[in-house]
């Protein structure tokens, strides 16, 4: 077992570079006509009649069938990309039919994470869909014996305008089936202007499933003889059992047996943490039974671990020099030279994704194959850890990929799935891994905690004239590799390589921080702290030289501009930097667009009331927000309204793209209010939504307005850029409404009442 | 069974003789399979869980089955099997689900909310829907949905 572990292991991590690509490099593309390789993992779009590429079938009775590669966790993804395949195809959306596709690298990356679905398929899709629609016009045109030219489609139909004569896609699907595939070259997308459905939408495919309970989620995947599964996890990260005692769990009504899983072996990557299952005929009986398991830990070398401990020597490493990330100018020549300076320290704590639907999977083991029916964002990183905990190929990992309730990025880790797998292999049955609350609280791979510093050296109006900004963090690259303590590019380039403001000296630094928890990357991930950071010190700048916040945030954002990197390792998002540059007239716009629609400085405001603004480029999308808020006496917080512009380049979904940064506000409102993780003896303090509080509907801000920008940009993302400029925004307009200054999260660490 | 705890479920007569600490959640989905309504918390936190006891919303994770004895409990299934409900109809008007896993949840709340308050205020919804949960942050769309749905029934 451990010789085929560590062989798997390497080509696991060389599979990383594919899905940890929203750190690093560029994501990988599909192999349009690479087909299926069993009849396992067959979909029905391979199956139609007409299937020219992995993306699409056409049946004979007119059904169309798309294939949804991307994980569905709320962002109608699911619905989005498909629609972009019927526009490019002309198909009729009622006779389209969804199909989700399991993990298989034919569709190439399905890590579902980092906000890039649109974008980097947006091109691929509208080839798969072109192309199809190109076969059905050759087909007609051969039935008809005229030129192709002389044909073009209209809904569902190709037409031969000079003669009036139409014929369904359904009665051309056998003939355009045995016509060769056009290559790309051949292939003519659809002029925008003709567009059906990009840029105008659609609702959710799942939409009357949704709504009817009828939507089925990894949480209600069923096999007949399935046993239900429930895991006392080791409590601190790498313990081990050193006795365990199952007598009285095994006296539960309903419990079948316990079973040992292993501890991870060093770095835990996706690994299942180990522990004690037990598994019994439904999940209550499991979960009693658990609870009447007596078990003896070795907690290990994290039980040192104290959050209090740890974030007095992540401020005090933001205090002394470090890495050095990017620099011009000469920072330390420029605070020598002047009084003027003004700092400020930043924190922002341990985070968890709380999604509604804790973790869940389904596996069977069978005929050395397993089928896994699970909420994961990454069905492909899902093959890799079963193959590598089971020794068997990643071919004959099935993974069904069912709706997600929530995924934050949580769920591109599959520890869970692999839980499962292990599990079904020693019972030779069916096992549903469900995880409590509890369980998904302090198992979590936690947005990472943060301190940051920030110092800058102003001139007589109050304009920077040196800054220097160091952010120290555990990276998430710690859970691939224990020795890691720096971030990683990838990681740093969220809000902190890339901070844009035009200032002659600069030094962007990044010190060490060893990780005792899994961290982990979650909605927004770096972005959240390091917006919090930029954005409240430079709010504090603009207080200081007695300037308009707006105005003043305007002013550092500078003139129109494309940011150059050069020498810098700055991986944007993965993107090429000539197809996605950093415009800072575009984050301008934004913040103008912003001040504009919200009324900044002309509404007029009720009692300890204030507004605050920020501003942010983020997953390649520029996001201005003011938000409003009213802090009463006692110090409770009401955000009555949200003003946020986007500028995500073309939006294919608008209505859904709005809904997401509504969505971001609540989100930041959770961070901001009351996410916060705490550790003691290496043991997580939080477990449920009493001491995890998320906000409610009377806590979230009561009215959300979102505006698009119109753009020719190409697409960028949408479910994630929304929450790092919420979080200073909120702060701010804490600032103007009380006078009392953020700089620690969360806010409930903060008496904002008059009597403090 | 004499001792058989006899209750309806979406109008279907049933028993139970299990463990009568068995949270109603997991007889629903586990045994009847009635997966619409949601595990979320455990703990009567989130409300994923809601269904109708009655007209009453309660919470089915912690609803043991020894309180059900001859209780008439309604599950989002219920709910739109003779054509959607109004609620469910303004939920799809403005396209609130997101992830949508609270979603049966919160629609059994908004039920029960507008049974006994007609023409909610926004009070009336903060104070009758704080109790769930929605992580994706549809709230804004939640409340013009039961206001729309209000409007709808008068």
């Amino acid at each position: 077992m451990s010789a085929i572990e560590n062989v798997s292991r390497r080509g696991f991590l060389k599979g990383l570079g594919a899905a940890g690509a929203l750190v690093v490099g560029a994501y990988y593309t599909p192999k349009m006509l690479h087909r299926y390789e069993s009849d396992d993992v067959r979909t029905d779009a391979d199956n139609a009649t007409l299937h020219p590429n992995v993306f699409v079938g056409v049946e004979t009775d007119g059904t169309v069938w798309i294939v949804a590669h991307r994980s569905e966790m709320g962002t109608v993804i699911r619905t989005t990309l498909p629609l972009v395949v019927a526009d490019e195809l002309d198909a009729d959306w009622k006779r389209v039919k969804i199909d989700q596709a399991i993990g298989d690298p034919r569709y190439g990356d399905q890590n579902t994470d980092g906000s890039h679905s649109v974008r980097s398929f947006f091109d691929i899709v509208r080839l798969s869909g072109a192309t199809a629609r190109l076969m059905l016009i050759r087909a007609a045109a051969q039935r008809w014996g005229v030129p192709a030219s002389e044909c073009q489609t209209d809904l569902h139909v190709v037409v031969h305008s000079s003669s009036g004569r139409r014929l369904g896609y359904g009665e051309l699907a056998t003939a355009a089936s045995k016509l060769p595939v056009p290559k790309k070259e051949e292939v003519q997308l659809k002029a925008k202007s003709t567009w059906r459905y990009i840029g105008k939408g659609m609702t959710s495919y799942d939409l009357t499933d949704l709504v009817t309970g009828k939507a089925v989620y990894g949480m209600d995947a069923h096999l007949d003889g399935m046993l239900f599964a429930s895991i006392e996890h080791p409590p601190v990260l790498g313990g081990k059992i050193k006795t365990v005692d199952n007598a009285d769990a095994l006296k539960v009504t309903g419990v079948a047996q316990t079973i040992v899983i292993d501890p991870f072996k060093p770095p835990p990557a996706f690994q299942p943490l180990g522990g004690v299952a037990v598994l019994a005929d439904s999940t209550w009986a499991a979960f009693q039974g658990r609870k009447k398991l007596k078990i003896e830990w070795d907690n290990g070398l994290n039980e040192t671990y104290d959050s209090d401990q740890y974030k007095k020597d992540l401020q005090e490493t933001a205090r002394k020099s470090a890495k050095v990330i990017r620099s011009q100018g000469d920072v330390d020549v420029a605070f020598t030279s002047t009084t003027n300076t003004f700092e400020g320290d930043y924190y922002v704590p341990l985070l968890a994704h709380a999604s509604m639907e804790p973790m869940v999977a389904l596996a069977e083991f069978k005929d050395g194959k397993v089928h896994a029916w699970a909420p994961t964002q990454n069905p492909q990183a899902v093959q890799a850890i079963v193959s590598s905990e089971l020794g068997i190929r990643k071919e004959d990992v099935i993974c069904h990929v069912t709706l997600l309730g929530g995924g934050f990025g949580r769920k591109s880790k599959p520890d869970y799935v692999a839980e499962a797998a292990v599990l079904s292999r020693k019972v030779g049955r069916p096992v549903k891994v469900v995880w409590t609350r509890e369980d998904d609280i302090k198992f979590d791979y936690y947005n990472a905690v943060a301190a940051m510093y920030m110092k800058a050296a102003v001139d007589s109006k109050g304009r920077p004239v040196a800054w220097l900004q160091r952010s120290v963090f555990p990276p998430i690259t710690s859970i691939f590799d224990v020795n890691a303590v720096y971030g990683d590019p990838g990681h740093l380039q969220q809000g902190w390589t890339d901070m844009p403001y035009d200032i002659p000296n600069l030094r962007i630094e990044n010190g060490a921080a060893k990780a005792h928890v899994r961290i982990g990357w979650l909605r927004s991930v770096a972005n959240i702290y390091h917006a919090f950071a930029v954005q409240t010190f430079t709010d504090e700048l603009a207080h200081r030289a007695k300037r308009d916040p707006a105005d003043y945030l305007l002013d550092l954002i500078g003139q129109p501009r494309t940011l150059n990197f050069s020498g810098v390792d700055y991986p944007n998002y993965g993107a090429a930097y000539d197809a996605y540059p950093w415009e800072t007239g575009r984050l301008r716009r934004v913040t103008e667009m912003v001040v504009e629609k919200s009324g900044w400085g002309k509404r007029k405001l009720g009692k300890g009331a204030g507004l605050g603004i920020a501003a942010h480029r983020s997953f390649l999308t520029y996001v201005a927000t003011v938000v409003e808020v009213e802090v009463n006496d006692q110090g409770d917080i009401r955000i009555p309204r949200v003003d946020t512009v986007v500028d995500a380049g073309l939006v294919v979904n608008p209505e859904v793209t709005k809904a997401q940064f509504e969505g971001a506000a609540v989100f930041g409102t959770s961070v901001a209010r009351s996410g916060e993780i705490t550790a003691k003896s290496g043991a997580i303090e939080q477990s449920n939504f009493d001491n995890y509080p998320v906000a409610r509907i009377n806590e979230a801000p009561y009215q959300t307005n979102v505006y698009l920008v119109e753009s020719d940009a190409p697409p960028a993302g949408v479910g994630e850029p929304g929450v790092p400029p919420f979080v200073p925004a909120l702060c701010n307009a804490i600032y103007a409404a009380t006078g009392k200054r953020i700089r620690e999260l969360p806010l409930s660490r903060t008496n904002l009442g008059k009597q403090s | 069974m004499a001792n058989a705890i006899q209750f309806k479920i979406n109008g279907v007569a049933h028993s139970f003789d299990g463990d009568p600490d068995t949270p109603l959640l997991w007889y629903l989905r586990d045994t009847l399979g009635l997966t619409g309504t949601k595990f979320g918390c455990g703990v009567g936190l989130c409300g994923a869980c809601t269904v109708h006891k009655s007209d009453d919303a309660i919470r089915a994770c912690i609803t043991p089955m020894s309180s059900l004895a001859g209780a008439e409990i309604r599950t989002i299934e219920d709910i739109g099997a003779n054509g959607l409900h109004p609620v469910q109809k303004t939920w799809m008007q403005f396209n609130v689900p997101q992830c949508g896993y609270c979603q049966s949840g919160q629609i059994m709340q908004a039920i029960a909310l507008l049974k006994s308050k007609p023409k909610p205020t926004d009070e009336d919804i903060d104070e009758g829907m704080a109790a769930n949960i929605c992580r994706c942050g549809t709230y804004q769309r939640i409340r013009a949905a039961i206001k729309a749905a209000a409007e709808e029934k008068a």
